[in-house]
């Protein structure tokens, strides 16, 4: 069946496909950098030997009780902030009942009908600039199931209970995305904020982000949602947008031959970039859910509520409109520099010492973030004081040295003696730009005589010969001459 | 009310048990008695009533996010059926 539906996608012609819309939501698990579990105080470090993580509680043995962290509950809280959800106040956990080997307790200890985040918001920019906004369903918190690790030739299952426990957010957004592009641009906006909250490390190829897509096609103009198809099993942005995509056209190819779409749950394969059914007899999804009688209820005070919006880090989107509109950058700029929180602050910081917002966001896009990506370094360890960076930049815009000799001089001297200050290296470097006109007229004077001959031709209209003229005040002042000071001076002479 | 044949399958297969005949019959005429007992609280007016959903009034029992004592690996491995020197052993769940 597989086989037959695979092969036929193939040919599926564009004009057909248009006459369909793509319908996406996707609920997205993120890991939380919490240092003990979600319900008891194991460690939650990821690598260790195998089931050394582990407590009564995690296994799940009889007459334990759970016990809720509160920086998980308070790290929802913040991504809820961040998405311009409505926190829920008054919190009570629910059992999700399920068997299955890395889930010892034979229940989930996860939220179902108050969820801590409802509603909210997570805008997205396109490739073509068209701005959206993703609207979000809820954001619930819960624990992670353990690891099953199925090794071939292995007769049997082996289970580690290392991650059992790990406190999750699931953030589940509403049918609102109408193209794997949207998916991919929701998904990079949601890492980016869990990263500027420090509430996720945002690792999608290490399982810390976890995305499943549901799936569903309509013929356009319709209202009404088809039946929907849940994706699991992408382990990267990329493989989110190949499943969905996939997942369109292995849709659209059935309704196209009269055959009816089953709602169900299918696993996408990275190799051949296609989607298999995971289950082949009808899905008894019957979870069950009652409120976990072992846990009392989390109420959240506005004077909590206050300590944690107060204590929130700007927020990307709050960066980008401030590089802007107040720091009057191109969006691209903004876009780059907003990208990652740590080089947001530090060009935040950088600005507060210059006014030159462009140069300073030269600077971080351009030579800073170079340096950062060869040694593959953190911003934190990069060598040069934000304060040497600016007075650099100062440096520069009092025409004392030239950009060129900045960057290609002055900068690295920096890196590797970051105690130095730029004018200190630029003085000792002999790069101070000659930039008195008192001090550079002999020069000038000096090579037009010598090159009396050339004079005339330019004088008779060889305007091209300008060039040759700077070129031989540089080489004269040793490359000191300030090249503004330099052709104001040449022009003076030369056009009287 | 009675509880019919289907049902019965159901929450026997979703909790994993399994009987004969015999002991399904036994079974039904049980969870009839335990539906007609529960059922009796429908009596009682519950309107505006917050529903219960645990017997303490604490709120926030809240621990602070610092790592604890783990349970020690060869102990926790010790009640396992099936085990080896690390993990846990069970039969094989996928193909």
């Amino acid at each position: 069946m597989n086989m037959i539906e695979e092969t036929k996608v193939k040919t599926l012609d564009i004009k057909v496909k248009n006459k369909y819309e793509l319908v996406i939501g996707l609920e997205v698990h993120a890991q939380l950098l919490t240092n003990s579990k979600m319900y008891t105080a194991d460690s939650t470090t990821f690598g260790n030997l195998p089931n050394t993580n582990i407590s009564v509680i995690t296994l799940g043995h009889p007459g334990t009780l759970p016990k809720v962290n509160k920086r998980a509950v308070e790290f929802a809280i913040k991504m809820g902030l961040a998405c311009d959800s409505e926190i829920t106040r008054k919190n009570i956990f629910a059992r999700k009942n399920y068997f299955y080997p890395d889930l010892p307790k034979g229940y989930q200890l996860t939220q179902d009908k108050n969820p801590i985040c409802v509603g909210g918001q997570v805008p997205i920019v396109l490739s073509s600039g068209e701005k959206k906004s993703i609207a979000l369903t809820r954001i619930h918190m819960e624990e992670d199931a353990g690891k099953s690790i199925h090794l071939a030739g292995e007769v049997d299952t082996l289970v580690d209970f290392n991650r059992a426990g790990v406190p999750l957010i699931e953030i589940v957004s509403e049918p609102d995305m109408r193209s794997s592009e949207e998916a991919y641009q929701f998904l990079t906006e949601i890492k980016k904020l869990v990263k500027y909250l420090d509430v996720c490390d945002g690792n999608m190829e290490e399982g810390s982000l976890r995305c499943d897509a549901n799936v569903s096609i309509r013929l356009r103009g319709e209202d009404e949602l088809g039946k929907k198809v849940e994706v699991k099993n992408m382990n990267s942005f990329r493989n989110v947008a190949r499943a969905i995509e996939h997942e369109f056209e292995r849709q659209v190819l059935l309704s196209e031959s009269n055959t009816e779409i089953i709602s169900e749950t299918r696993t996408f394969d990275a190799t051949s970039g296609t989607t298999a059914s995971m289950r082949t007899k009808e899905d008894l999804n019957d979870y069950r859910y009652f409120p976990e009688p072992d846990l009392s209820p989390v109420i959240v005070s506005e004077e909590w509520l206050k300590t944690i919006q107060d204590n929130l880090p700007p927020l990307p989107r709050e960066l980008f409109e401030k590089f802007v509109l107040e720091y009057g950058l191109p969006e691209y700029d903004a876009g780059v520099l907003s990208d990652n929180k740590e080089i947001a602050l530090f060009f935040e910081a950088l600005c507060h010492l210059t006014t030159n917002y462009k140069a300073a966001s030269n600077w971080v896009m351009g030579p800073v973030k170079s340096y950062l990506n060869e040694l593959t370094l953190h911003i934190d360890d990069f060598p040069i004081s934000i304060t040497s960076l600016a007075s650099l930049i100062q440096l520069i815009d009092a025409g004392k040295v030239s950009y060129s000799a900045a960057a290609q001089k002055i900068y690295p001297a920096m890196l590797l003696d970051p105690k130095k200050d730029a004018l200190e290296i630029a003085t000792e470097l002999n790069l101070i730009q000659e930039s008195s006109e008192d001090s550079l007229k002999p020069i000038v004077e000096s090579v037009l005589k010598e090159n009396s001959q050339k004079v005339l031709e330019y004088k008779s209209g060889k305007k091209g010969l300008m060039g040759m003229f700077m070129g031989q005040v540089m080489k004269k002042s040793n490359g000191k001459a300030d090249p503004k000071v330099a052709t104001k001076i040449l022009t003076e002479i030369l056009d009287n | 009310m009675k509880l019919d044949t289907n049902t019965l399958k159901k929450i026997a297969h979703l909790a994993r048990l399994e009987f004969d005949e015999e002991s399904a019959g036994k079974m039904t005429q049980d969870m009839t008695q335990i539906l007609n007992w529960v059922e009796k609280l429908n009596e009682l007016n519950t309107d505006g009533v917050e529903p219960l959903t645990t017997m303490s009034s604490e709120v926030n029992v809240m621990r602070e996010d610092v790592v604890g004592t783990h349970l020690d690996h060869e102990k926790g491995l010790k009640n396992a059926p099936q085990r080896d020197s690390d993990y846990f052993r069970v039969p094989k769940v996928l193909e």
